[in-house]
């Protein structure tokens, strides 16, 4: 047994309302440079839809992630590692920026600066890329809240064997959201994609990472990546990903998503990790019981044999204390309420979601919208949302997790009404689902109510192991060519115009500049 | 020999090659950061995928071709039995393929970076004088090529022995002079130095950093918090200035 801590987080979907605030501030904070317009870190796409890029969930067409080879071991959906050399001058499982959607702005200028005329001025989109016209065809979250269903829900591909159960007709619709950023996998295929070695995970708390410095633009990890949660930079040629907010994190504080989350739905955490027994895990044959193997390498902080190996394997004994408040451990492993997204790829993701709890579709209908709570439990099945289509992405097609989770937030919602409404505490109702009534009170407090210092457990990084602090002065952050924002403001922008790329990017928006007056114009 | 043929084939070697390496060793020093390959697949895909495997399969086609037209002396192939003839109907049969394989995968890297914008706005001056060089030492060496078909210069008699003495700091520039050459091997010998010593100001460093560790490592990497501090802090806005891969 081989110890690690792993950071971890889980949403709440019964709470996201789409507002794409966390997109936004991710956005603010990390990709807002040239080469990066067209990357959201964190994304939220509307489901049943078609994701971003467009059908990244098809791995029959992208083979990201692993499968399982003819003698049952652990391979990349790819191919092996000589192939993957083989292709080096052309991957052919790369998505194009036309499958993402190609960034754009408007040009505002003109309805200002043009003359007059019988017919009002538009602005015309202008790709962030080119600068030239752009024909929008697609963009990020063209598909949102169900737009251009005919096209795009039917295309998604959790749903095509569902094509009876999901309904695109406008009674019967449904949708939900679904935040996404990058799992911070146990078993990264991305990390194992990369043929120099730029990419790892980070011993301490498991964030995976690219060194930009190391990485030669060789773009495997973004195919790799079933997710394709790692975005190649057209600008500097870089991959770039969800760093987790690296640098928030080892300061104790909730990534940039969580924090500025309208619902307060994300719950971050850390757990403890068997790594030794990770690629065991991840090569279990039956996809339906990936979810239990990853489980059980999520070790229990209060089992004192795992505490004791843990201080061996250096794991602090505040980091301890973190992983046995963990919001991640309580909701994933405790209660069983929150399931990983597409476990099928094998990669052991560690960003879990508690599926939503959506109207029961025959109780609305009859009882013209008011829901009878003692037949709530009884009717998961027949929920607005399928439980089948849920289990496609959050439980490898089984149904079974899913209906053991909604069942549980259905029956805490019956529990905790029966002893604030009717004043009584009913046993029943908790053990019906396997739970004690005090685990019940325990998942309300965190799940309905949720404080903030029950969502965000976040143990901070032990800065006195590093070897040289004043070496590191200077070292950290986004701050070199072409990623510049603070850095010396005369110097950026002599970088900015070297480049043709750069000279467009920075006449028709010139981001930098305004970014480097707003921080008072430092020169770092 | 004249002062011209000195300079050009005993002392511009040396410069391009001492700029070669200096320059090697200076840009991976200090710009780790602009030292890839700058793929555009991202871009535009459809085309790349003739022109790319087409021109770097013809390259490594080209680049063994000369490994062993230059670098392996004509003894070597005869005490194996090759005659000069068999050799020639090789080189020929080899080098037209490679080089019209260079030449068709070049032109339509050429033709996709010029025809589509969104890989037009990523080209950086770097690029433009590597397109061009590269152009230059293509066409001319595909020139020597088909202009020797009747193997009328055995170069393995000049450029060959003349090369090895440079590797060995024992110019022999009149090697190049001599009856064995023509002027189009001269001019193309005389080019690509020029391709060699801009080579570590371009993308094409990108040649040295061929993953062949990735065939013997473990899949999963980890590295500690600190790791990196190990290695002595960049010298972050000097790194910043530094305009050679195209920042």
């Amino acid at each position: 047994m081989k110890i690690r801590a792993q950071v971890g987080m889980v949403m709440n979907l019964d709470k996201c309302i789409g507002c794409h605030t966390c997109s936004v501030t991710c956005k603010n904070v990390w990709t807002n440079r040239p080469g990066t317009e067209y990357v959201w870190f964190n994304n939220v796409e509307t489901k049943p839809g078609r994701g971003y890029p467009r059908d990244y969930e098809d791995q029959e067409r992208w083979n990201g992630g692993w499968k399982l080879d003819g003698k049952g071991r652990l391979q990349l959906k790819a191919g092996g590692r000589l192939k993957r050399l083989a292709s080096i001058f052309w991957n052919p499982n790369l998505p194009t920026l036309d499958d993402y959607y190609e960034p754009w702005t408007y040009d505002y200028e003109h309805l200002i600066s043009a003359p007059a005329g019988d017919t009002q001025p538009a602005a015309r989109p202008k790709s962030l890329v080119t600068g030239e016209d752009l024909d929008l065809q697609w963009g990020p979250n063209w598909d949102d809240d169900l737009a251009a269903s005919k096209v795009s829900a039917t295309g998604d591909p959790n749903r095509r064997e569902l094509e009876d159960k999901v309904k695109i007709e406008f009674e019967k619709a449904f949708m939900m959201y679904l935040p996404r950023i990058c799992e911070h996998c146990i078993n990264p295929s991305c990390v194992a994609s990369c043929p120099s070695g730029a990419m790892y995970k980070r011993e301490e708390d498991g964030i995976v990472l690219v060194d930009q410095e190391a990485c030669r633009s060789w773009r495997f990890c973004v195919s790799g990546c079933p997710y394709k949660k790692v975005y190649f930079n057209w600008n500097t040629g870089k991959a770039e990903k969800c760093n987790f907010c690296y640098p928030r994190i080892e300061a104790g504080l909730p990534t940039v998503c969580s924090e500025t989350c309208v619902g307060r739905l994300r719950h971050v955490g850390i757990v403890l990790i068997d790594t030794d027994r990770v690629e065991a895990a991840a090569s279990v044959p039956n996809e339906h019981d990936l979810l239990d193997a990853q489980l059980d390498l999520m070790l229990d902080p209060d089992d004192p044999e795992v505490r004791e190996q843990a201080l061996r394997d250096g794991i602090a004994p505040d980091w301890l204390e973190a992983a046995r408040r963990s919001p991640v451990y309580a909701m994933c492993k405790r209660w069983r309420i929150a399931l990983p997204l597409h476990p099928e790829y094998r990669t052991m993701p560690m960003v879990w979601y508690v599926p939503p709890l959506s109207p029961v579709e025959s109780l609305v209908d009859e009882r013209g919208g008011e829901l009878d709570p003692d037949r709530l439990f009884a009717t998961v099945d027949e929920l607005r949302i399928p439980v089948e289509y849920l289990a496609g992405f959050l439980a490898a097609g089984d149904p079974e997790p899913v209906r053991r989770s909604l069942s549980r937030l259905a029956a805490m919602r019956r529990f905790m009404r029966a002893a604030n409404v009717d004043g009584r505490v009913d046993a029943q109702i908790a053990r019906d689902v396997g739970m004690e009534p005090s685990e019940v009170e325990d998942m309300f407090q965190m799940v309905a109510i949720g404080d903030y210092d029950d969502r965000y457990v976040i143990p901070r990084r032990h800065g006195e192991d590093a070897p040289d602090p004043f070496g590191m002065q200077g070292t950290n952050g986004v701050d070199f060519a072409g990623c510049s924002v603070t850095g010396d403001a005369s110097a950026s922008t002599e970088d900015t115009l070297a480049s043709p790329a750069d000279a467009a990017a920075a006449a028709r928006f010139d981001l930098r500049e305004q970014l480097v007056h707003r921080n008072g114009g430092s020169d770092g | 020999m004249s002062q011209g043929s000195l300079l050009l084939f005993g002392v511009l070697p040396y410069a391009a090659i001492a700029v070669f390496i200096v320059g090697t060793w200076w840009r991976y020093r200090t710009d780790q950061y602009g030292w890839g390959a700058r793929s555009t697949q991202l871009l535009e895909s459809r085309v790349l995928r003739f022109a790319s495997n087409v021109f770097h399969l013809g390259v490594l086609a080209a680049i063994g071709g000369h490994v062993l037209g230059i670098l392996v002396p004509q003894s070597w192939t005869e005490a194996v039995g090759l005659s000069d003839s068999a050799y020639h109907v090789i080189a020929v049969i080899g080098g037209v393929s490679a080089g019209t394989a260079v030449c068709v995968g070049f032109a339509a890297l050429l033709y996709r970076r010029i025809r589509y914008s969104r890989v037009r706005v990523t080209t950086t001056r770097a690029d433009v004088v590597v397109f061009a060089l590269l152009a230059l030492g293509i066409i001319s060496g595909m020139l020597a090529t088909l202009t020797n078909l009747g193997d009328s210069v055995n170069y393995r008699e000049s450029v060959g022995p003349w090369f090895r003495n440079l590797l060995i700091f024992n110019p022999s520039p009149e090697s190049m002079t001599g009856e064995n050459v023509s002027f189009i091997f001269q001019l193309h010998v005389t080019l690509v130095w020029f391709l060699y010593a801009f080579w570590p100001f371009s993308r094409l460093v990108h040649v040295w950093s061929i993953p062949v560790d990735y065939l013997r490592r473990s899949p999963i990497l980890y590295r500690t918090r600190t790791s990196r501090t190990t290695r002595p802090p960049r010298p972050a806005s000097a790194a910043a200035r530094i305009d050679v891969g195209g920042q």
